[in-house]
């Protein structure tokens, strides 16, 4: 893929303490990429996410968003910058004391200073694109586990985000429920969306990643196309780590 | 029985008595009103300080509901009204006991507050956040309402200990319910006017702590 980064990681570092979690990380996800991040838990694959749109601060390095160095600034550089990064969590976090349709226009309406109207026909839309316009007025509470994550992702599209960062998203949900998520983010893929995904779902990326990252131990080990990385990995430690997982 | 009916029932009397215990619910009504506004208010405030990630926040917050909860208001009150003029600082009545009670039941709020705002899972700040609100809006739209929620029966009781503390204002002449009952008392030679007032007292608190009942069962639903 040829195109432009979108996002890029540079020389990214976190320690907590004495603990060095990421280790001079080096990624780059070019526009409509969609980037899937595999590893071993503890290997720092989702800080690594989350140091994306600064939830977790680095400890050193660049995080460039279409262009834009996204480190220091003012806290409403840091909201304005979160904007265009949407985020999909493993817990869906939705807001449980709001309906569906006002989970998804609140951060339209307060941040984007979307009207009413304008907030309610995008998330209308997105909504539709998920599959769960007939749930506009439930609450989470209501919604089955795939219900409630789609809705996450309808929440974070409203925005019109330029990446979307996936940290996880099936991983705690009932085994029926997943294939609805993945239907939700192929789409997504299909459409053009830029995409960096930690997950577990091997056959999804075999299937639709562009290209896919090993981690261990805070470090990038190996990365390649799906075929190179499940086909022929070349780290003895990506071997270990699919034998294991396929095992 | 007839002694025990005209000293505490005395229906003449409290009919004679009721127009000044009226003027003296009204004051209790707007010291309550006062005093809970500005108490949910500051609490919320000493709160946000009590969790701030920085030191200089957090401490003097942290010191500040620790002493305004062991000083009794009693004592917080006198102070203030009386011992304060020793330092050319004169306050009026309704000042006084508003400024001591504020002190006082704010640090209580806070500690309902804080509990409340720590049930709150941290991902529901994060999924705020990661949407381009501001720390004020997820707290204002996200993570207080939520809080609120989850904390209700705790900020009624308190609420209703508040009502009940009003009745300290009659110490420093606060012409409110319990002192117009006690002045009526003491004019009539009967203790009818006081038996009124507990009455009004029931009637204000009563509806309160139904609710508290009400939203206890609710939430261990």
């Amino acid at each position: 893929m040829a195109n432009r980064p979108m996002l890029e990681i540079a020389a990214l570092e976190k320690r907590f303490g004495a603990n060095t979690i990421l280790k001079q990380i080096d990624l780059k996800v070019a526009e409509g990429e969609l980037v899937f991040v595999i590893g071993p838990s503890g290997s720092g694959k989702s800080t690594m996410l989350r140091c994306c749109n600064r939830l977790e601060e680095p400890t050193s390095g660049d995080i460039i968003l279409d262009g834009r160095n996204i480190m220091g600034g003012t806290s409403s550089d840091l909201a304005r910058m979160r904007l265009q990064v949407g985020m999909v969590f493993q817990g869906f976090h939705l807001y449980p004391h709001m309906s569906v349709l006002k989970n998804v226009t609140l951060a339209q309406r307060k941040a984007l200073k979307r009207s009413k109207v304008e907030a309610d026909a995008r998330a209308m839309d997105m909504l539709e694109r998920v599959g769960l316009a007939h749930k506009a007025d439930a609450y989470p509470a209501e919604l089955s586990g795939g219900q409630q994550q789609r809705v996450a992702i309808a929440r974070a599209l409203a925005l019109d985000p330029k990446v979307m960062l996936f940290d996880e998203p099936t991983s705690a949900l009932d085994p029926e429920l997943v294939g609805s998520v993945l239907k939700v983010m192929k789409d997504l893929k299909a459409k053009g969306m830029t995409m960096l995904v930690v997950s577990h779902e091997m056959a999804f990326a075999r299937e639709t990643a562009d290209r896919v990252v090993f981690m261990d131990g805070g470090v990038i080990v190996e990365e390649g196309t799906p075929d190179e990385i499940f086909g022929s990995p070349k780290a003895d430690r990506t071997r270990a780590f699919l034998s294991r997982v396929s095992g | 029985m007839d002694i025990f009916l005209d000293q505490f029932f005395n229906l003449a009397i409290m009919q004679k008595a009721f127009p000044l215990l009226l003027k003296g619910a009204w004051m209790t009504l707007q010291l309550c009103v006062a005093v809970i506004l500005l108490g949910l208010v500051g609490g919320l405030f000493v709160a946000l300080g009590n969790l701030s990630p920085r030191r200089w926040v957090r401490w003097p917050t942290i010191v500040y509901t620790d002493v305004f909860r062991a000083l009794p208001p009693l004592v917080l009150l006198i102070f203030i009204y009386s011992g304060l003029p020793f330092a050319g600082i004169k306050v009026s009545p309704f000042t006084a006991v508003v400024i001591a009670f504020l002190l006082n039941n704010s640090s209580y709020y806070a500690e309902v507050y804080r509990a409340g705002l720590i049930s709150v899972a941290k991902g529901q700040w994060e999924a705020a956040a990661s949407t381009g609100l501001s720390r004020t809006q997820s707290l204002i739209h996200v993570v207080l309402p939520q809080a609120v929620r989850n904390v209700l029966p705790d900020l009624l009781s308190n609420t209703v200990e508040v009502v009940k503390l009003t009745s300290l204002a009659s110490v420093i002449s606060l012409s409110e319910l319990l002192y117009s009952a006690d002045m009526a008392r003491s004019v009539t030679y009967n203790a009818s006017p006081l038996v009124l007032a507990a009455l009004f007292y029931l009637v204000l608190l009563w509806p309160l702590v139904r609710l508290v009942s009400h939203f206890q069962r609710r939430l261990a639903a």
